[in-house]
């Protein structure tokens, strides 16, 4: 088998243990002082990266690059990557507040597989901050490769891959010849904690910062957003005395009896 | 200095030190995982704490340990076993008294004195948390405020009716249920803050307050409660300060001793107390307060707390280590100590025997693929994201963590007890020992019990046909405090007394203390003298007889029998 070359996509987004909120001009939720991490499905994407090193015989994963399109902190979205056992990062630099929609990533990631040629592109299924689900489809389509979604289980044998995906009401595996894209869902794997060998290690790491115009990739957005708001808050509950008031509230108050 | 920083240093600076020391020591390897969390919001991490209690108290409840062991039966120490003839049998009058105090929906009284109770319906106030004791109590009071506390006491203390305090009844020794038919005083409904001064962060709250219904409160205001344990979601702050409760923030904000500003408590004649200051400093006299810490409600029912909150730290690490010795783990606390000092809010440790029964029990996934002899668990709590940030990124350019993997980790330690109730017969010790010797108890006792052919085979290992199963420690080693366990596959009466005394031997000659931070209770109550001198014993009677000369309060605990 030929060596392989694996990119991996790895968004920075907010923690998905942080309670958004929706900031004072309603445009958008706040990000300023909450606690970002790397978007849980990308994590998987790396984990499965780094599993395929571990699983196929030595040598054949020759290289895992993670790149990461976003505002200057993205560095350390990556060096989390590098430290999880990614070889280097690239990091497609915009400035902070910058909208990027999953057209313009996935054309910024085909700007980069064209310069890298890999051989496998896993990225995660979806970023859990905007929840597009977009990205990686997108992708295989500008660079007409073929892909897997929601893959469960991954595997690779004589340059060619299968996948179990996701689908609703059961499992669908598929088989593709490489380059592919695939994108990763929740049972693919679970995730490893970064060692702090790790840690050390990721800091000596290469990290090549680009930007879109370095890619002759235009990223304006095409959409506009009108406005966001919170969802309605749910009323508190209240407790009752006795069943004959509960009973009474049912029926006068909810009218469900 | 980072946590990452210092976390760093450890890793190299581990082995060369071991090496020196002795070449036989062997090398600290890893220091490994490491999780971040900053911005953090503690509500989130302390809403998990609090299912796993429910989770704790679950598995107790369903467990052996609790279903057959009724006082009579069960080895715990010393169990009275007469009741104290000099008390009076509650009657129907007694009842009527408590009603001209009380409104009606807020006592409970058994069918047998007039009320309306099956005996059955106060099973949880006559029950205690682990379940190994159970109390007769025929009338459970709810008193809102101090006079109430005090026209009650007032009473029982006239007619010598022995009465048991009660707060969130989450204690481990036995301490906050009654042995027999003592009155039980519930401060459950006492539960409303009073004030709070955002100055200097002093909180004057009911003792009745859920801890963390109180550290929710204070959030609000950018403040933190300054103790934090596992039943924080049940607990009642009379009861901590009644307990002198320590937990898992002792290492940064210190004792009750210290944190409590003032009380208010009643005493057995009704003599309310009122020493609820606010003030951080006041050298008038006596500080009566100190003695309601700790007494268990001996000597009279603390009804009012004030306590000085801590400021509500923004920014939170935390990190396991594995380590191949206690000198190792010991090493560690010491370099945390000195490079982290002020952001070190926890270094908590286990052995490799606790490790193996959490992760079967919990199924969790092992931190490293090698099971090391000990782990540690560093927590951080700063106050300056932005500044922890910046000087991570600079000196390390590290990664983030995420928030629920600093959960998963804190997972490791805190769903520890419950795999250790779960997987036997556990027998717990809560000892207080220097650090240098901390661990050195756990691999005496695992000698002991295996030269007496209850524990280990010839070869070291385990053999499922000897009785007991694991001997293993964890605790918060920042402040001396081991939770020693000896898991049974059965209750063994005679193999619990053949090791019990001995380890109390040994914290005697180590000058240490046989309850840390669990208090005495029934369970202790006899071993006072291991910990502390003829003398000073004594002292606490007299104490105890100055404010209680009938002997009312909390009656056959505490003291060891006469």
């Amino acid at each position: 088998m030929s060596q392989l070359r694996i990119l991996v996509g790895v968004k920075r987004v907010v923690d998905y243990a942080v309670k958004v909120r929706v900031n004072s001009s309603q445009t958008a939720v706040e990000t300023a002082n909450v606690k970002h991490s790397v978007n849980p499905f990308d994590e998987i994407a790396i984990e499965e990266a780094v599993r395929l090193r571990e699983r196929l015989p030595k040598g054949s994963v020759a290289e895992i690059i993670a790149l990461s399109c976003g505002p200057a902190k993205c560095t350390e979205t990556l060096r989390t990557a590098l430290a999880l056992g990614i070889d280097r990062g690239i990091h497609v630099q915009v400035p902070e507040g910058t909208t990027l929609e999953p057209l313009a990533v996935a054309k910024l990631f085909s700007a980069v597989v064209k310069e890298e040629k890999p051989d496998l592109i896993i990225m995660g299924k979806q970023a859990i901050d905007d929840d597009s689900c977009q990205t990686g489809q997108m992708l295989a389509g500008l660079l007409d490769l073929p892909q897997a979604n929601f893959v469960a289980k991954v595997d690779i044998k004589d340059d060619k891959l299968t996948a179990s995906c996701e689908i609703d009401g059961g499992l669908e595996t598929v088989e593709c010849s490489l380059p592919a894209v695939i994108t990763t869902d929740l049972r693919l794997n679970e995730p490893r904690y970064a060692s702090l060998p790790g840690i050390m290690k990721a800091k000596k790491k290469p990290i090549k910062t680009v930007t879109p115009a370095d890619l002759k990739v235009d990223i304006v957005s095409k959409l506009k957003v009108l406005k966001v708001e919170e969802p309605p808050k749910r009323k508190a509950g209240i407790k009752v005395e006795t069943v004959e008031e509960l009973l009474n509230k049912l029926k006068t108050e909810a009218g469900v009896l | 200095m980072s946590l990452q920083h210092t976390l760093s240093r450890a890793l190299k600076a581990l082995p060369r030190q071991s090496a020196s020391k002795s070449a036989s020591v062997s090398l600290t390897p890893a220091l490994l995982y490491f999780s971040q969390l900053r911005s953090a919001s503690y509500s989130t991490i302390t809403g998990s704490k609090q299912t796993i209690l429910h989770q704790k108290l679950k598995a107790s409840k369903n467990s052996n340990v609790s279903s057959k062991n009724l006082i009579s039966k069960r080895f715990a120490g010393y169990t009275p076993r007469t009741r104290n003839p000099n008390f009076k049998q509650l009657t129907a009058a007694d009842v009527g008294k408590f009603g001209e105090i009380l409104p009606k929906n807020r006592m409970l009284v058994s069918k047998e004195l007039g009320g309306s109770e099956d005996t059955s319906d106060m099973d949880g106030y006559n029950t205690d948390w682990i379940g190994i004791y159970k109390g007769k109590a025929q009338v459970v009071l709810f008193p809102i405020n101090a006079q109430e506390v005090s026209q009650i006491l007032k009473y029982c203390n006239s007619e010598k009716i022995a009465v048991v305090p009660q707060g969130g009844n989450t204690g481990l020794v036995g301490a906050s249920v009654p042995v027999f038919d003592e009155v039980i005083i519930s401060l459950q409904k006492m539960n409303k803050v009073r004030s709070l001064d955002q100055d200097s962060g002093a909180l004057v709250c009911d003792a009745g307050c859920v801890l963390e219904v109180l550290d929710n409160y204070l959030a609000d205001h950018g403040l933190t409660m300054p103790l934090d344990l596992g039943a924080k979601g049940s607990c009642h702050i009379g009861g901590n300060v009644s307990t002198n409760a320590g937990g898992i923030r002792y290492l940064k904000y210190g004792s009750l001793h210290g944190s409590v500003l003032g009380l208010e408590a009643v005493l057995p004649d009704g003599t309310i107390v009122n020493n609820l200051s606010t003030l951080r400093k006041d050298s008038t006299g006596y500080d009566i307060k100190q003695l309601f810490i700790g007494a268990e409600g001996t000597i009279g029912i603390v009804t009012g707390v004030s306590i000085l909150a801590a400021r509500r730290p923004s920014s939170v690490n935390a990190s396991i280590l594995g380590a191949n010795s206690y000198e190792d783990v010991r090493h560690l606390f010491k370099q945390a100590k000195s490079e982290l000092s002020e952001i070190l809010s926890a270094f908590e440790f286990w052995d490799s025997e606790s490790m193996t029964l959490t992760l079967n029990y919990n199924k969790f996934s092992p931190p490293f693929e090698t099971l090391y002899p000990f782990y540690v668990l560093i927590e951080t709590s700063g106050s300056n994201t932005e500044h922890d940030e910046k000087s991570n990124l600079a000196q390390n350019g590290i990664l983030a963590q995420d928030k629920s993997q600093f959960r998963k980790l804190w997972d490791y330690r805190e769903k520890m007890p419950q795999a250790i109730f779960a997987t036997g017969y556990a027998y717990k010790f809560d000892l207080s020992i220097p650090i240098s010797k901390l661990h050195d108890i756990v691999g005496y006792l695992k000698q002991k019990l295996t030269s007496e052919g209850l524990f280990l085979d010839k070869d070291g290992k385990i053999d499922p046909s000897l009785p007991i199963i694991s001997v293993n420690g964890f605790g918060h080693i920042g402040d001396g405090n081991l939770h020693l366990n000896v898991l049974m596959k059965n209750e063994d009466e005679k193999i619990i007394e053949s090791f019990k005394y001995q380890v109390y031997d040994w914290i005697k000659s180590m000058n240490g203390s046989i309850s840390a931070e669990h208090g005495l209770g029934i369970i202790e109550a006899e071993n006072l003298h291991y910990s502390k001198t003829p003398e000073v014993i004594d002292i606490m009677k007299k104490i105890k007889h100055l404010f209680d000369p009938n002997g009312i309060m909390n009656p056959y605990k505490f003291f060891p029998p006469t």
